[in-house]
């Protein structure tokens, strides 16, 4: 009898493995996917926005807890999911058996798609034998990703308005962006860190926001990832606007004298990135820039972009969040110092 | 000249003009004759007409950065002599009671709790003392040994103790925001000196050097084995304490402001006894110049060979590594 029961618990997971779709993800892989997926575990941040955004109740955990100021704009009960910790590139904190501890159905990453990733990939897969989506992390592959995403989670018409969304979003800044004229682009500085020093270089993920509104970064002589820089070199290169995402910074950048000659600081044009539930600017480096795009155009081209962000940010987060801010959230976000100009 | 004055008159001349040098070149644009002029403003009360933001550049950027490479140079060249003295052991550098560490675990758990750049130098500092003194509580009041033994012993397993707790936080912190944070104040820097750090730093610095110097002639005795030095009349346990407390004071304050810069430590007090000998009256104000003028070049070259800052840790080793070994063939001095 028992014997009877393993063989049928085994025909129906055969069954399940012989109805598998075949998707290719962000780095083209052939991934072969259950057909019904119900618990999917997101690899690193941008990958849970992702989910979230198309399956939220398909979602099994973040790979960090929430923050309280940051759970007031989840609904609760997808806040309280669990720390899982993170499964990518950037130091791991998860345990492969995790995964199989909670029958995840599917892994998800989203991000670079270098060989490194694509590796790190296929081994997790290979050891667990749980499929794993690499998904492009880049801004402009947000849409392309979205859709792949919805195909594996069968929620291919979500995955698809949400795309729709976000395309319609970039070709409008986009449209926004190429009806400036180009000396009306300021020379940007991005500054991070608690000195403000440390800044992101030419094609480096930190400032694709940047270079997608044609902003010029005034760091952009050279290529690379994150680096240092002297002070001497910013006030060499006497940007025009200074964006950060660092409230001591922005806080100290109005009190120490040596910043005060700089173009952004004497024209009142630095400004500190808004960061709930996730930041706008930079980290993580996903789907929730797409606010941060409307909001560093609006202070880099002030006639070209729409003076009021809270229809927008209603919108992004019913589609992404599931839930409005409230009124008093709104005015948390858009009135905390810097944010906006005064 | 005697060789001793020879290499005194050496090295201040190289430290004379690397300190010319270092405020002529950076990265920002000033011209010799707007810094001639902007000194004759400020000492001599001369008015000099300066473009924007070139005042601010020589006297509240580069001229800190170049006097905090003199000060943190200079310090970590004497803790490192006064140790290798101390511990009888050329191996030594001036993070062997866990200081260094001690302070880069305050200044990482600054950052992980997203303070602002005072605290974490605060944060650094404190951490340096406390852990060179719980080290030294814990190596004193070890009974029946050796007390240079138990304190190096007890130095190294604190120091293991507190880099796991700088791995842990890496570990924990925020993979996109602090860990680079992170990542870069162990890299060490003096990208981000400030005025006001300098007059603490400089203070402290000192307040660590006053007891060295005054005891420079008992130093020497601190290299004999403890029972001749007693025969002697020096108290080894109490000048062991002093110079303890006040190497530690020096390398915490110059760790807090700089981050991590290794090899000073440890390889300039070398260069310094190649050239002059082993005689700590006469090593450490040698030691303290060719510190202060090799970081100095080292962090000249930091800020400007690029548009980004290159980590002066990098540089330290490449330069320092040839200049050691030439100094090392070209000497006959022994220990």
């Amino acid at each position: 009898m028992r014997e009877a029961f393993i063989l049928v618990g085994v025909l129906c997971s055969l069954a399940g493995i012989a109805q598998a779709k075949p998707v290719t993800d962000g780095a083209g892989r052939q991934v072969s996917i259950p057909v019904k997926v119900e618990r999917v575990y997101a690899a690193g941040p941008p990958a849970s926005m992702l989910v979230f955004a198309i399956a939220p109740d398909k979602l099994i955990g973040w790979t960090r807890a929430f923050r309280p100021d940051e759970a007031a704009f989840i609904a609760p009960k997808y806040g309280a999911l669990p720390e899982l910790g993170r499964l990518t590139g950037r130091g791991n904190t998860a345990n492969v058996e995790v995964l199989l501890r909670e029958r995840t159905d599917l892994v998800v990453d989203a991000g670079s798609t270098a060989e490194t990733y694509v590796s790190l990939a296929n081994r997790v897969q290979q050891q667990t034998g749980i499929p794993y989506l690499l998904l492009d992390g880049r801004l402009d592959a947000v849409p392309d990703s979205l859709r792949v995403l919805g195909k594996a989670l069968g929620e291919e018409e979500r995955g698809s308005m949400l795309a729709e969304y976000v395309e319609n979003a970039l070709r409008d800044i986009k449209g926004r962006v190429s009806r400036t004229r180009p000396e009306e682009r300021p020379r940007v500085y991005y500054g991070r860190g608690p000195a403000g020093l440390q800044t992101g270089l030419a094609g480096s993920i930190n400032v694709e926001l940047l270079e997608y509104l044609g902003a010029r970064n005034v760091a952009a002589e050279t290529k690379g990832g994150l680096a240092n820089v002297s002070l001497e070199q910013v006030l060499a290169w006497n940007p025009e606007v200074i964006l950060t995402t660092d409230p001591n910074f922005y806080a100290a950048v109005w009190k120490d004298e040596r910043w005060q000659n700089v173009a952004a600081v004497r024209a009142k044009r630095v400004h500190l990135a808004p960061h709930l539930p996730f930041g706008w600017f930079d980290f993580p480096p996903g789907a929730n820039r797409i606010l941060g795009l409307y909001w560093a155009g609006l202070l880099l081209y002030p006639g070209a972009f729409p003076a009021d962000l809270r229809p927008r940010i209603v919108e992004f987060h019913r589609l992404f969040y599931h839930q409005a801010p409230t009124a008093a959230q709104l005015e948390a976000l858009l009135g905390e110092p810097g944010v906006l100009p005064k | 000249m005697s060789r001793g004055a020879a290499a005194y008159f050496g090295a201040l001349l190289a430290l004379c003009a690397l300190v010319a040098l270092a405020f002529a070149i950076g990265r920002f644009p000033v011209s010799t004759g707007d810094l001639v002029g902007a000194f004759g403003a400020k000492l001599l009360g001369l008015t000099h007409p300066l473009p924007e933001n070139v005042e601010t550049v020589i006297f509240k950027v580069r001229g800190p950065r170049v006097l905090a490479a003199l000060i943190v140079g200079a310090a970590l060249a004497a803790a490192g002599t006064a140790y290798q003295g101390m511990f009888r052991n050329p191996l030594v550098s001036p993070d062997l009671l866990g200081v260094a560490t001690g302070a880069a675990l305050g200044a990482v758990l600054g950052i992980f709790l997203s303070r602002d750049v005072w605290t974490i130098q605060a944060f650094a500092f404190a951490g340096g003392l406390a852990a060179v003194a719980l080290v030294y509580w814990i190596g004193s009041s070890v009974p029946r040994h050796d007390p240079l033994l138990a304190l190096v012993l007890t130095g190294i397993v604190i120091g293991t103790l507190l880099g796991s707790g700088i791995a842990l936080l890496k570990y924990l912190a925020d993979p996109y925001n602090q860990l680079p944070a992170i990542t870069y104040w162990l890299l060490g820097s003096l990208a981000s000196i400030n005025p006001s750090d300098l007059g603490a730093v400089a203070l402290l610095a000192l307040a660590g050097l006053a007891p060295m110097l005054l005891l420079r002639w008992r130093m020497n005795l601190l290299a004999l084995p403890d029972d001749e030095a007693r025969a002697l009349g020096v108290d080894t346990r109490r000048l062991r304490l002093v110079v303890i407390a006040a190497a530690t004071l020096m390398t915490a304050a110059a760790v807090a402001v700089s981050g991590i810069i290794g090899w000073i430590g440890l390889i300039i007090p070398h260069a310094a006894r190649l050239l002059i000998g082993p005689n700590f009256g006469r090593l450490l104000p040698l030691a303290m110049l060719l510190g202060a003028a090799f970081l100095l070049a080292v962090d000249t070259l930091c800020r400007t060979i690029a548009s980004i800052e290159v980590p002066p840790g990098v540089l330290t080793a490449m330069l320092g590594t040839p200049f050691f070994l030439w100094l090392f063939a070209a000497s006959r001095k022994g220990w």
